[in-house]
């Protein structure tokens, strides 16, 4: 069994699979997992869609799979998983990162407290908020 | 750690958000035994740090009504003084701690001014500056980011192994992160990762900051 972490989603892909740096994954997979959509002009998100390359060598569509990681690469985010290839992250790239942090809104996130209480920072929208970090180490 | 502060600031329109670049095994006795009344988050993965380019703790983000950043990500009133210290038993000398004093009551005064004044603050930065002084990653540091969440997966599975040759890369593209490295770090009994290889890492940073100076009216640039 395949596990995909992207963002704060941890999803296992029954109907996956991967063969060397490749991971192919069907349309639902692709949207359940990273929230992009797989349609005929390319992988799609909100108003942008980013058409597939077209590589006849190596091929980022057989049959009713992309190979996700491929794509993902191309896309200039950071792809990389574990020994057995069991376990993939799909990071975001810098410039996404860069372009959410160049609007000055402050990008959401879910965390849970020490009881399971999840809290979404735009729980707060409406107040003020200091964000401040600590670490025990 | 923001208690005295989060009490000075009851009824302004203002919440103390505190986010454990932690797990929850190393946060929960600090959160246990500081009861804070504010919401004290647990990052395990460092998805806030991933997000906002954060290096070190603690470092803060001031985030306006509207959810926009008035103060991008910044040291949260600390100052540079770790290669003033006395190794031995983390002793200042007495010049040094008051001019540490001075700096975290004039950081925590100004989180105080834009409480009272909202936008009005002088604290508070016009669109333009905070745009120039947010810091963003580059490829190397995003590479980083997906390697210590693979690492801190790893971890959790018991693949310790696996675990640290993805912590180690981390570093290795990201070495700027503190962050990065003290998590995976080994710690001491106190739960320190503050060892021998700390402090290598602190000598070696040479002219660069452990905590960068607070670009403040009032907090001189350390030297």
């Amino acid at each position: 069994m395949l596990t995909l972490l992207h963002e704060q989603r941890e999803t296992t892909l029954p109907n996956a699979h991967a063969s060397g740096d490749a991971l192919w994954l069907d349309r639902l997979d692709i949207e359940t997992t990273t929230g992009w959509a797989w349609k005929p002009e390319g992988l799609c998100r909100n108003d942008i869609c980013v058409p597939l390359p077209r590589n006849a060598a190596h091929p980022i569509v057989k049959h009713d799979k992309l190979d996700l990681a491929a794509m993902w690469r191309h896309m200039g985010q950071p792809v990389v998983h574990d020994a057995s290839a069991s376990t993939w992250v799909f990071g975001t790239g810098p410039e996404q990162r860069a372009s959410a942090l160049a609007s000055l809104e402050a990008p959401d996130f879910e965390l849970p407290d020490l009881d399971g209480n999840l809290h979404r920072l735009s729980d707060y929208r409406g107040k003020k908020v200091f964000l401040a970090t600590w670490a025990s180490w | 750690m923001w208690q005295a502060l989060f009490e000075s600031l009851q009824g302004q329109g203002i919440v103390v958000l505190a986010i454990a670049m932690d797990n929850a095994q190393g946060a929960r006795p600090w959160i246990e035994a500081a009861k804070p009344s504010y919401p004290c988050l647990i990052d395990r993965d460092h998805h806030v740090a991933d997000l906002f380019n954060l290096v070190n703790v603690p470092q803060a983000i001031w985030i306006d009504e509207t959810g926009r950043i008035v103060r991008p990500p910044e040291t949260a009133g600390s100052t540079d003084v770790l290669r003033m210290m006395d190794r031995t038993n983390g002793a200042l000398p007495e010049p040094i701690m008051a001019e540490r004093k001075r700096i975290k009551a004039l950081y925590l005064d100004a989180v105080r001014d834009w409480a009272q004044k909202g936008a009005a603050s002088e604290h508070v930065l016009a669109a333009g500056e905070a745009g120039k002084r947010l810091v963003a990653p580059d490829p190397a540091i995003a590479q980083a980011h997906a390697h210590f969440r693979l690492g801190q997966h790893l971890l959790r599975s018991g693949q310790t192994d696996q675990a640290r040759a993805q912590f180690d890369e981390a570093i290795r593209l990201h070495p700027d992160s503190w962050n990065i490295w003290r998590q995976a770090a080994e710690k001491d009994s106190r739960g320190l990762a503050a060892g021998p290889e700390f402090w290598a890492r602190v000598d070696a940073l040479g002219d660069k900051a452990y905590y960068a100076p607070i670009n403040m009216k009032g907090v001189r640039p350390p030297g």
